[in-house]
């Protein structure tokens, strides 16, 4: 029997908001319930302290740093490469089997789990060259994650700059040097550092690549090659070991409220990008 | 004559080189991974170390066939759970949201991508495990935790491939649908799903390589152990987990091992990629 | 000042892939006259202009055969700069397109590329550049403000006072007023007689009674092939080829 389609439109407009109330109420209790649980629990202490006693007490402050230190050197290696990839793939070739395979290339890295990133970057930056855990092997590791986010951004964001600025600027005499730092760049900025700014939200949120690379120490790392807990990985220690469930709280708090901030960032460079481009 | 800038003779080789950055650093990752684990394979040969049942690094016996099935097992029911929702909420997004509720969701799953995995997995364990134990019994760290758990964490990577590859239609199809007379449901099923199948299923295959991939959220939550699983109820090991719970003491032998775990995940993802890319292009 | 012409073009032949857009075509432009190169969409108006300022090279599978001379040196020649040649030869697109800046830094766009910084020096070009193309009094009090939000007719002024910035010889418009309302019209053909005295100026118009009331003389194409040459006010009172009167007066294109 088939049903009346005026039921079955009902019936599927209802399984289809109910789908979607789900998901939305699934996100919000999971980050409602970390927030709750873990901000009474952040403290100025918290802050501004070192772990002590594994992270029993104390605060986090050598993993904020760690964090911040890593997504540095992350960011400030990938961004470059990405960038300029992007750059290389609109204005100084055509589409050709180079262009296909340095597509592809970077599409394949997109898809690869970081457990192999950590694996790779253990053996190649901690073993090989002798980088040892650190933050410069963890930040490493981590560029090459991002690195195709941020060609995928950049290459869309220049895409839309509108194609008669090429011409006029060549007209006027410009070079496509000049034509690149003068017009593209600054169109394409707000849309190049959405790029970034996934990437940087990546690396904060990272685990498992940088637990292999940048290592689990808790001392306050001195210099890039000092060892450093990440955030992220000091809370799966202290959850997956059941350390101190208070602290573990606090940092997952701290994490989801950066994350937040990322997210809110590049969605209002999203915005102000669209409008400008209209 | 006025000099030249600087720039201008960057030449255009350099960009070039820049652009192979990409290209050097999957080669680089794939050339590292075969050299640490090839000699392993190579040495337990290759059947043994794919059907092999047992995983006793200390005995010196490599057999990763339960981590096969273990990840197979968990994928499938990320897939089972998860697809379904997503591709609900894509439609949802392209076809019926208002569009001021539309412009809360888009961001709000793509916040969903940006929590840590760490935090999902802990999730899990504090509500899904203990759910799970109680009202279905077993340890309730189980198959059953790993797929719910990967279930949400391929929902955004479903959702936005899927609802751009419906908003990238070409409206006159939704218009002579509606001309015939179809209601919404109907245009939806029999003309937009079947247009937008292409981009659809290259969504769900990066799915399944999402939940592949994933390692943190999965450990906290299935358990772990490395016997072949009789039910879904039962604690599992993946490939991915295999790698990250022993990675932090394993040495030599066994360290190549992991390596050559790695090969197999590494492989798996690559079809995975290579026929999502395909899909997509098909179009 | 001698007989020598400012640009000659000779035996162009031009192709997108194997369509042949210009076919053998020779031309001589004289120095300070406005020429203006006419006829039906797809006759090889743009593409003509387009040769003299190389604005084709980056169009993929486009090619170019024969000459062309600026001040007798080919400007296709291997040890010619495309740069200096596009400061010499500047072109007015037929959309007006000012770039995501100020005015004020629109008309400086050019100079300083050349390597102008002077701010004072800049400030006297763009009010010069601004003042010859008759936009000047319309935007002296706003010219921090940006580009974009000015009229189309104020739009292609401004783009018309960006090339005049670069101090150029040779002037090159491509239908500049297609989009534009009579007034408008009429202050660009305005500012463009007076410019004749200091440029050379070669226009495509977008009709034929513009090229009838700007042009010293008249070049009329029809499907890449030159048809007739002359002093405007001759072709247009007593055109010698049976195609351009038919054009000229209406019967088609």
């Amino acid at each position: 029997m088939r049903l009346n389609p005026r039921i079955s439109q009902k019936i599927a407009k209802t399984v289809i908001w109910f789908a979607a109330i789900v998901v939305l109420v699934l996100l919000f209790s999971i980050i409602i319930y970390i927030l709750s649980k873990g901000i009474p629990n952040i403290t100025w202490q918290f802050l501004t302290e070192i772990p002590s006693d594994m992270g029993r007490s104390g605060g986090i402050l050598s993993c904020i740093v760690g964090t911040l230190s890593v997504t540095l050197v992350a960011t400030v290696v990938a961004t470059p490469l990405g960038v300029g990839t992007a750059f290389y793939l609109t204005e100084y070739t055509h589409e050709s089997i180079v262009t296909k395979i340095i597509r592809f290339s970077a599409e394949s890295l997109a898809g690869i789990p970081s457990i192999v990133y950590g694996l790779f970057g253990f053996i190649f930056f901690v073993i090989y060259l002798k980088l040892g855990w650190s933050i410069l092997s963890g930040g490493l590791t981590l560029a090459m994650m991002i690195l195709p986010t941020i060609i995928r951004t950049s290459e869309e964001a220049i895409h839309t700059v509108h194609p008669m600025y090429r011409e006029v600027s060549f007209s006027l005499g410009g070079t496509k040097w000049q034509t690149m730092i003068k017009i593209l760049i600054p169109s394409a900025l707000p849309g190049i550092a959405t790029g970034i700014i996934l990437g940087i939200g990546r690396c904060v949120a990272e685990t498992a690549a940088v637990i292999l690379t940048a290592g689990s120490a808790l001392q306050m790392p001195v210099s890039i090659f000092s060892p450093a807990r990440t955030m992220a990985v000091h809370f799966y220690i202290l959850a997956r070991e059941s350390i101190s469930l208070e602290k573990a709280f606090a940092t997952a708090a701290l994490l989801i409220i950066l994350i937040l901030i990322i997210n809110i960032g590049a969605n209002i460079l999203v915005n102000r990008f669209v409008a400008k481009s209209h | 004559m006025k000099l030249k800038k600087f720039g201008e003779r960057i030449p255009q080789s350099l960009f070039f080189l820049i652009a192979l950055s990409a290209l050097s650093a999957l080669a680089l990752i794939t050339i590292f991974i075969f050299i640490e684990g090839v000699p392993l394979i190579a040495k337990v040969g290759f059947f043994n170390f794919i059907f092999g049942m047992k995983w006793a690094p200390s005995l010196g016996q490599y057999g990763i066939f339960p981590m096969i099935v273990g990840t197979v097992l968990v994928t499938v029911g990320a897939v089972i759970i998860g697809v379904p929702i997503a591709l609900c909420c894509s439609i949802f997004l392209a076809e019926f949201a208002p569009r001021q509720l539309s412009m809360l969701v888009r961001p709000a799953i793509q916040l969903l991508a940006g929590i840590p995995s760490v935090v999902y997995g802990f999730w899990g364990l504090i509500f899904i495990v203990p759910a799970i134990r109680n009202y279905l019994g077993g340890p309730g760290l189980s198959i059953l935790a790993g797929s719910i758990i990967l279930a949400i964490m391929i929902l955004p990577t479903v959702i936005s491939i899927s609802e751009v590859s419906i908003l990238a239609l070409p409206p006159l199809l939704k218009e002579g649908a509606f001309a015939l007379g179809a209601t919404h449901w109907q245009t939806i099923r029999s003309v937009l799903l079947p247009a937008a199948k292409s981009g659809i299923l290259a969504s769900i295959i990066l799915g399944i390589g999402r939940a592949v991939g994933e390692t943190m959220a999965v450990i906290m939550v299935l358990g772990n152990a490395v016997a072949l699983p009789s039910s879904i109820l039962d604690p599992a090991r993946t490939l991915t987990t295999n790698i990250g719970i022993e990675m932090g003491y394993a040495s030599g032998e066994h360290q190549q091992a992991l390596f050559a775990t790695g090969i197999v995940l590494l492989v798996i993802i690559m079809i995975l990629n290579a026929s999502a890319q395909y899909a997509i292009r098909r179009k | 000042m001698t007989d020598q012409s400012k640009i000659s073009v000779k035996n162009l032949n031009f192709y997108y892939s194997k369509h042949q857009v210009i076919k053998n075509l020779s031309l001589e432009v004289k120095a300070n006259e406005i020429l203006s190169v006419f006829g039906p969409a797809n006759s090889g108006t743009t593409t003509l202009l387009r040769t003299m300022n190389r604005m084709w090279d980056i169009i993929p599978g486009a090619r170019m055969e024969g000459e062309v001379l600026l001040d007798g040196n080919n400007i296709y020649a291997s040890n010619a700069s495309t740069i200096e040649l596009r400061r010499k030869v500047g072109i007015v697109f037929e959309i007006p397109t000012p770039l995501p800046m100020s005015i004020f830094d629109n008309v400086a766009y050019g100079p300083r590329l050349s390597g102008i910084k002077n701010k004072v020096a800049l400030e006297e070009i763009v009010e010069k550049s601004l003042r010859m193309a008759v936009i000047w009094d319309e935007v002296k009090d706003r010219l921090h403000s940006i580009g974009s939000r000015l009229s189309g007719g104020q739009q292609q002024r401004l783009c018309i006072a960006r090339v005049l910035a670069l101090e150029p010889e040779v002037i090159l418009l491509d239908r500049p007023c297609s989009g534009l309302d009579p007034v408008s019209t009429a202050k660009i053909e305005e500012s463009l007689r007076q410019l004749k005295e200091q440029f050379t100026i070669i226009i495509v118009p977008h009709n034929v009674q513009q090229a009838g009331r700007v042009a010293d003389r008249a070049v009329f194409l029809l499907m890449g092939d030159l048809i007739e040459e002359g002093p405007t006010a001759v072709m247009f009172a007593n055109p010698k080829d049976k195609r351009t009167s038919d054009y000229i007066t209406g019967r088609f294109g």
